[in-house]
């Protein structure tokens, strides 16, 4: 192991590792803890349920979003549910159960420690939303509901309609509303750090744009939380909303935070196929559509045809002539498979020339089956708002011809490498959620993102962060007007001008869509030695070009669009890269990372625990410098490794 | 398909604003409304946005800015006033969820930010949100410490409860209610947040002192009276019933009579 990933992960049997830490790390004292201050950057379901936490018990926090409320932040956009390991339903679920699943779930890339430590806390998130006034999804009886997700046998699946991160999200803003009223948190909407400023080698503030004014400030603390959410916007067109950006972690890598495996990312099988060029975003269709939904495409290529030329629509395929390729494929799950599961086996059909629009992308997801079996009402009850969204973009409605779908980049597994403590390589830098790289392996499951957030950000940083936060009380606040801000301020300062004096011709998001095309193209669904080479050259290429080409309209000094989105495209650049030179490094198929070059007879991924049973986490070492890895191997001492199976 | 887009500029708060017309063409019908300002946007920037060229009074003010972000009708971002309603003239539908389809081909579409006294222009179509989160802070939650809730189940909730309470949590916050009362209230917004939390056990305890502080924010900043007009109900993407507001009224004079 590298010596400069020390992963903190504490003794012991599994189920008390984390109980044992509680114990043994340090507190800090309630009068010291008023003299400490944290940046928490982001307010996602991490960002303002760690915030509304840290100011409850006491710390001074400052928190800064790009939006122009908390409330807008991308984790607003979870559908289905959120993960809890409470057995309510008598199904024999239990903690180890979630555990196990988020494991297998990730194709064995995650740690162990982390995992058992989110499972465990799951069943706290859901006392606390409760207690929030979160309106869960209710039986007759009063009793909480719960529904099932892909990759697992029992139903511990929470939710609120299909917006269940919206109503996570409004009780982690509620709470951090009523922080804000009682003065312990201080909102910064419309900033957007662009640089993290680090002194005698620990975290000690950050460079925020305000971006109403335009002026550069600065901000100081004794710690900072990067809860940013992830960098699937690399590809342009994704389900993730269109501020949604990896800078903030791309700025903690350039000051020297590992980046671990940059290359794991989720593609997901169920959105809306892409319609043409015009388009700049990708709607996710639930995945807990797929507890109902059967998916198929035709059995026959002349179906297939007339599909495509219009000539019949999908519900006038005869059942006999329909393959229901998961169930066919994976009869143990069928339509639940895993994400990386079903993306590849929608894209296998399609490479086979089966798909039914067209494009040739896009494969059914029919509910004409549920309706019959569960009449009008339940399934409206179900996902009513999930059929008037699709009908609302599509102009066809559910109810009468199965959905079109295809796999889109959804979710970024990889991140900050963090140790068990959620702190970075670099002091007093704390990265949490979907900007961490910790639980989630080579694919995560549905319904774990908002667990991991809320786990993270009520009940782990907060607990966690203490420990370093216990040797820093007697240090003063921050000054900033130190050098190091300076420099940091000076550095932000020359990549702005730099951007305005380029005055070329193209607009930002014209080049962003060239960057999307070779990621999609070489970094997406399956990747090769020869592909990801080719990506390496032509972003760097395209990055040169960029320099050279783009047109940023306007001054710093207003609200300027343009200036973010060029900000935003300079770190994709730095991102698609590094994702590009870890998937070739990761010479082996795994979760939702699939190499041509290691499948099975049948197509099946085939992961190498001989050579690749690690974290791969990439330091920094200077622009134009190829980047240093340096390996966390992952020991499963608790469960034994298997080949995923997802048949029987 | 084109259309010919009448779209309200202003360099900043202080600013006078003023329209500006452009032409666009090629649009499929498939396209979202936002889409095809983004096409616009692109147009805008290769057109050419020197700034000097714009203070000698040059057509073109640069790319429209419009707030915006998860594109699929929940984040309560986009806030366009078009051809005279509130997230344009489809129903029950953010901006982002509105499709050109709804529009004649060839037809002038004018495009406005929200215009109300709570919501100052910020640039172009981008205003000022924060009194909204001003109101919640006032009281819009539950007093409830991390660690300190019982188990979920104890807390027995009725499935109709819960969905009642449910339709009011719908509410995204983006202001068409103001935007579209002609007293620029925000008694949707606030009665959808009342009303959510007084349908459940959990909201009781603090529900009079929340209806009031709520409340007494909404006028504090400028705020307009609520005189059931009924249109923030007709013009609210996600179809919130002024019943709400029914609610929030019973709520704020149990309160006031416990004075």
């Amino acid at each position: 192991m590298s010596d400069k990933l020390i992963s903190k992960i504490p003794g012991g049997p599994l189920e008390n590792k984390w109980k044992k830490h509680q114990s043994e790390i340090h507190l800090v004292s309630p009068n010291n803890k008023r003299k400490l201050e944290i940046i928490v950057v982001g307010t996602g379901l991490g960002g303002a349920s760690a915030a509304a936490s840290l100011g409850e018990l006491g710390y001074n926090v400052k928190i800064f979003c790009i939006s122009d409320s908390p409330r807008r932040a991308h984790s607003i956009a979870a559908q289905g549910g959120i993960n809890a390991a409470k057995n309510y339903q008598n199904d024999n679920d239990s903690v180890y159960r979630l555990f196990y699943d988020t494991i297998k779930g990730g194709d064995y890339r995650a740690r162990e420690a982390n995992v058992y430590r989110l499972a465990e806390v799951s069943a706290a998130i859901i006392d606390q939303c409760v207690a929030q006034g979160i309106p869960f999804a209710r039986e007759y009886g009063g009793y909480l509901a719960n529904r099932s997700f892909g990759g697992v046998q029992v139903s511990r699946t929470f939710y609120a309609r299909g917006q269940t991160g919206q109503q996570l999200l409004l009780g982690a803003y509620a709470s951090l509303n009523k922080e804000i009223a009682a003065g312990t948190v201080k909102s910064y909407p419309r900033h957007e750090m662009l640089d993290l400023v680090v002194v005698n080698g620990e975290a000690k503030g950050i460079i925020a744009r305000n971006l109403v004014t335009g002026q550069l400030e600065r901000f100081g603390a004794h710690a900072v939380v990067i809860a940013t959410g992830g960098y699937g916007n690399t590809y342009f067109l994704s389900t993730n909303a269109m501020n949604s950006n990896g800078s903030a972690a791309m700025q903690c890598y350039r000051k020297g935070a590992f980046f671990a495996n940059p290359c794991f990312a989720q593609i997901h099988p169920t959105c809306i196929p892409v319609h043409g060029e015009q388009q700049c975003k990708l709607t996710l269709m639930s995945e807990s559509l797929r507890n109902d939904g059967r998916i198929w495409v035709p059995k026959k290529k002349e179906d297939v045809e007339k599909l495509r030329k219009g000539i019949i629509k999908g519900s006038q395929v005869p059942a006999e002539d329909r393959d229901y390729y998961l169930e066919r494929r994976y009869p143990a799950f069928g339509n639940l498979v895993p994400r990386d599961v079903a993306s590849r086996a929608a894209k296998e059909r399609c490479d086979a020339g089966f798909g039914v629009n067209t494009t040739g992308k896009a494969v059914f997801l029919d509910f004409s089956d549920a309706i019959n079996r569960l009449g009008h009402q339940k399934v409206a009850e179900r996902y009513g708002n999930l059929f008037d969204m699709y009908e609302k973009i599509t102009n066809v409605s559910p109810w009468e011809e199965p959905m079109q779908i295809y796999p889109a980049i959804h979710y970024t597994m990889g991140g900050i490498w963090v140790d068990y403590n959620l702190m970075t390589t670099i002091p007093g830098l704390y990265a949490i959620g979907e900007a961490n790289f910790s639980d989630h392996g080579g694919n995560r499951l549905g319904a774990s993102a908002l667990m991991q957030g809320l786990a993270d950000g009520y009940f782990i940083l907060p607990v966690t962060i203490g420990d370093y936060l216990s040797k820093k009380f007697a240090e003063p606040k921050t000054d900033t007007s130190i050098k190091e801000f300076d420099e940091a301020e000076k550095a932000v300062q020359a990549r702005i001008d730099r951007l305005f004096s380029i005055k070329g011709k193209e607009p930002v998001d014209a080049i962003h869509k060239k960057l999307g095309n070779i990621m999609w193209e070489y970094v997406g669904m399956a990747r090769d030695e020869k592909g990801l080479k080719t990506a390496i050259k032509e972003i760097r290429e395209l990055k040169e070009y960029f320099y050279k080409n783009v047109k940023v309209t306007g001054t710093q000094f207003e609200f300027n669009q343009e200036l973010e989105k060029a900000l935003r495209l300079e770190d994709f650049f730095q991102t698609g890269e590094l994702m590009a030179i870890d998937a070739l490094n990761r010479n082996e198929s795994c979760g939702g990372h699939f190499r041509i070059e290691s499948q099975t007879e049948e197509g099946e991924a085939k992961r190498d625990d001989a050579n690749f049973m690690h974290v791969a986490a990439w330091e920094y070492k200077g622009e134009g410098q190829e980047p240093e890895l340096h390996k966390e191997p992952l020991n499963y001492e608790f469960i034994e490794v298997k080949t995923r199976n997802y048949k029987d | 398909m084109e259309f010919n887009l009448k779209i309200w500029r202003q360099k900043n708060a202080k600013a006078k604003g003023h329209f500006e017309t452009y032409h666009i063409s090629g649009i499929e019908e498939d396209a979202s409304f936002l889409e095809m300002l983004d096409i616009l946007n692109e147009q805008l920037v290769r057109e050419g946005n020197d700034p000097v060229a714009v203070e000698r009074g040059c057509q073109s003010s640069g790319p429209v800015s419009f707030d915006h972000d998860c594109r699929e009708g929940i984040c309560g971002a986009c806030s366009l006033y078009i051809d005279g309603r509130a997230h344009g003239p489809d129903d029950h539908v953010t901006t982002c969820q509105l499709f050109m389809r709804h529009f004649k081909d060839g037809a002038t579409i004018t495009v406005e930010p929200w215009r109300s006294a709570g919501f100052p222009v910020i640039k172009d179509l981008v205003v000022d949100r924060t009194a909204f989160d001003k109101i919640l802070q006032a009281g819009g939650f539950i007093s409830v410490r991390t660690g300190a809730a019982q188990d979920a189940n104890n807390i027995l909730i009725t499935h109709d409860q819960a969905e009642e309470s449910m339709d009011a949590a719908a509410c995204v916050g983006c202001g068409a209610c103001v935007a579209t009362c002609k007293n620029g209230s925000a008694m949707l917004f606030v009665a959808a947040r009342v009303s959510s939390l007084a349908l459940l056990p959990q909201g009781r305890p603090e529900a009079k002192r929340r209806a009031k502080a709520m409340v007494a924010k909404m006028d504090e900043l400028g705020f307009g009276n609520c005189t059931n007009t009924r249109a923030c109900e007709l013009e609210c993407p996600k179809g919130i019933s002024v019943e709400h507001i029914a609610r929030l009224n019973r709520e704020f004079l149990k309160a006031k009579f416990s004075d």
